[in-house]
């Protein structure tokens, strides 16, 4: 049973913290928060070049270290953490899973060592107007050309960071199936990419239309939704321990505030109101990061049957816990937490974005619900 | 669930699975999982079945060979106590010596104290009773006022305890008192065993709201133990009381929890019969029933993987009890709405069913081992570092 960390994996998070702490401090969330890409390609290739983070669960032979999820997820807490802004999530927990559950070897040796080097940025189209998850809100449409070739027409939107990917994975309707196509933004005509303004600056979304625009078939026609459903699995995990980190550090905020700010002549972290938040908020973190660590094991136990159950109570409850935490975070703040100056908002919209980002709670917890049987 | 411990104590797994499907049979069978800590059903049988357990040499595993243990590890109860939970054995009668009295003795107490006390624990000759709390001191410990006066060779001890579960059966109690009549707070505070059968010591039931004798209140009038009854130093007892409470033990985590999920998968069960599953309100606080006791189980695994692998338990340890008692009071009330008028009707002298003593009983657990309110107390200053509340 091997439920701990490891020495070496404490040293991961320690790396990882203070790379973060150096190049996602609050003004460079800012800064990325501001800017319309939102991505800064040098910090980018620092994390790729000096830390290995964008390969590091991809398998050694298709150019990454090969190590587990467990690993990988405490480099999402960390990022979550952080807020750490830019295609990391996009890139890592979505396209580059997409990939590995897709039936392609071809594609896997051609296109994955690309983003475990960091050159490639790239993301998962899936969701459409209708904003679902599931296979039924798949509605763009891939057709062959004369030639045998395919053409993506239709529009995907809500997309995170497909406004700057190099790679799209776009998950589509043919004629027996939803299959998984790709598309290289660069040299790929019959794109419209449009960024979209959110609510949470710290994660862009863009809409991309597609006009006949020419796609790679990965794997056999029709047969992709479940290594898709898979892909959300794992992204839903990830997303889950991101949310950890993030609520981790709206409470380390509220903790640090409650010990310094006084009224009516005592700190009031002393008064048992904010104290027992801050106790509640510490219980919501703790029962959070056990429903985020139980989906990291079973995502290296790779049992599909356990996966797919904790995925979805991961989702379903880290979201709303992250949401709760950074609320509560504000609370404790008082006047000063409801400024646009004080980063306690940045962490709230992070939260409330990232719980849609893979579909509600509720539809979660139905989720879980089917797969349990209940 | 099947948890893997590891080939080295698969075949003390083996053993124990082979003692409990030999032993746990007739009358001891029947009473699967009967009882908890607040309750006192079924009393003969159960101390029967801790008897047979004893006889068994499973009370104990992890203390010393030489009082009466088997001196295996931590991993060692743990695989014990998860194979006992899964096969629902009733709950030990003993359970307030072996898991408080015991640890905190071989912990304190005096090489002599150990060898007196420690194998009638385990050979279930004597029975314990713990005098912690008083009238005016529940939460606030440290405003013990049962005080004990030197006289020669005794201790001399007057006042009142209560809470005491299980106490109208204890042989002795190990008493927190005042030692030193000037000293307040937790300064000069003792710890001292006394035995109950002499007249200075009355012990009184008083019946909790499921309508048992599960606890008792004990009136200590001039009673009187033996100078060497003191555990750890005289005026060091609040150093030994929190000794005793602060011994994390996640072997006790592993059987409540699997008892709450038994009982969240016979509230699907009940949810499934009425139909109640198909309303949408219903159908989400049933979800989140079954998502609570993942999470603890969950948790419960990262504490005893971090203990049994040396590291300190981290953070999830200290919320691990507000968590669990709070979602198993939620699952006791909406088992019992689910359940509907039908679960509303008691037997005759107010006898109730498992679902119904569950319910009930479960409002204990946020008050005993530390009230939520003490625990947020305790999370927020010892744990989050925030100031203490002045005290005037």
């Amino acid at each position: 049973m091997d439920l701990t960390f490891s020495e070496e994996q404490d040293e991961l998070r320690k790396v990882v913290r203070s790379f973060l702490a150096k190049h996602s401090d609050e003004a460079a969330v800012r800064r990325l928060a501001a800017d319309p890409q939102g991505h800064d390609p040098v910090v980018w290739r620092r994390m790729a070049g000096e830390l290995g983070l964008q390969g590091l669960a991809v398998p050694e032979e298709y150019g990454g270290s090969g190590f587990g999820y467990v690993d990988l997820g405490i480099v999402f807490e960390e990022a979550g953490r952080a807020l750490l802004g830019g295609p990391y999530f996009a890139t890592v927990a979505l396209a580059a899973e997409a990939l590995l559950r897709c039936a392609d070897e071809q594609a896997r040796h051609e296109l994955l060592p690309g983003i475990a080097s960091g050159e490639t940025v790239a993301t998962l189209a899936l969701t459409e107007d209708v904003g679902r998850w599931d296979e039924q809100g798949i509605g763009l449409t891939a057709v062959r050309d004369e030639t045998g070739a395919w053409q993506l027409t239709g529009v995907k939107t809500y997309v995170p960071d497909g406004h700057l990917a190099d790679l799209l994975l776009v998950a589509a309707r043919t004629p027996s199936g939803i299959s998984l196509l790709a598309v290289e933004t660069a040299r790929t005509p019959g794109l419209t990419r449009t960024p979209l303004p959110t609510l949470d600056q710290t994660r862009k979304q863009a809409r991309i239309e597609f006009r006949d625009t020419p796609a790679r078939l990965l794997g056999p026609e029709g047969t992709a939704w479940p290594a898709l459903a898979r892909t959300l699995a794992t992204a839903a995990v990830l997303l889950s321990a991101e949310q950890v980190g993030g609520a981790a550090a709206a409470l380390d905020a509220a903790v640090e505030y409650a010990k310094i700010r006084e009224q009516y002549g005592r700190p009031i972290g002393s008064f048992q109101g904010i104290k027992h938040k801050c106790a509640d908020m510490l219980m919501d973190i703790e029962s959070a990061r056990s429903a985020a660590y139980g989906g990291l094991w079973a995502l290296d136990a790779g049992d599909e049957t356990e996966i797919a159950i904790a995925a979805a109570l991961a989702q379903a409850f880290c979201s709303e816990a992250f949401t709760k935490v950074a609320a509560d975070n504000i609370q404790v703040h008082g006047g000063i937490g409801f400024t646009w100056e004080h980063p306690a908002h940045l962490y709230l919209k992070r939260a409330k974005s990232s719980e849609v980002l893979l579909g509600t709670p509720s539809y979660h917890r139905e989720l879980l619900a089917a797969r349990l049987g209940i | 669930m099947e948890l893997d411990f590891g080939p080295a104590v698969r075949d003390f797994r083996d053993e124990v699975r082979d003692w409990l499907a030999d032993h746990l049979v007739g009358e001891f069978a029947e009473h699967r999982g009967v009882g908890g800590p607040t309750d006192g059903a079924a009393w003969e049988v159960r101390l029967a079945w801790d008897r047979e357990l004893s006889a068994g040499g499973w009370l104990g595993v992890g203390w010393p060979e030489e009082y009466g243990g088997r001196g295996l590890g931590l991993l060692e109860e743990i695989v014990f106590e998860y194979e006992y939970a899964r096969v629902n054995a009733p709950y030990r009668a003993t359970v307030n010596a072996l898991d408080l009295l015991g640890p905190m003795l071989l912990k304190m107490g005096s090489e002599a104290q150990k060898k007196r006390f420690l194998p009638p624990i385990l050979a279930v000759e004597e029975l314990w009773g713990q005098g912690f709390s008083e009238p005016g001191a529940g939460s606030d410990l440290a405003s013990v006022r049962t005080r004990a006066e030197r006289d020669g060779d005794e201790w001399v001890v007057s006042g009142q305890k209560v809470w005491t579960s299980f106490g109208i059966h204890a042989d002795w109690v190990y008493v927190l008192t005042r030692t030193d009549p000037q000293s307040a707070r937790h300064k000069g505070l003792s710890m001292l065993l006394v035995p109950t059968d002499q007249p200075g010591v009355e012990i009184r039931p008083i019946r909790n709201l499921a309508g048992q004798d599960e606890f008792a209140e004990i009136f200590l009038s001039d009673a009187r133990t033996g100078a060497d009854m003191v555990v750890g130093e005289v005026g060091q007892g609040w150093r030994t009381a929190m000794a005793t409470l602060g011994i994390e033990r996640g072997t006790t985590l592993l059987p409540q929890q699997l008892t709450f999920e038994r009982e969240a998968e016979a509230l699907i069960d009940l949810a499934r019969e009425r139909g109640a599953l198909d309303d949408p309100m219903l159908r989400r606080r049933i979800v989140d029933a079954w998502i609570s006791v993942r999470i603890m189980r969950t948790t419960n695994l990262r504490t005893i993987a971090e203990l049994t692998a040396g590291r300190t338990a981290g953070a999830q340890a200290t919320t691990a009890k507000l968590y669990a008692s709070t979602r198993h009071q939620q699952l006791g009330r909406l088992a019992t709405e689910l359940a509907g008028p039908a679960g509303q009707i008691v037997g005759e002298d107010y006898a109730l069913d498992r679902r119904q003593r569950s319910f009930l009983l479960a409002l204990a657990e946020t008050i005993y081992g530390g009230s939520s309110e003490i625990q947020r107390n305790i999370i927020g200053e010892q744990v989050l570092g925030l100031p203490k509340e002045p005290r005037p």
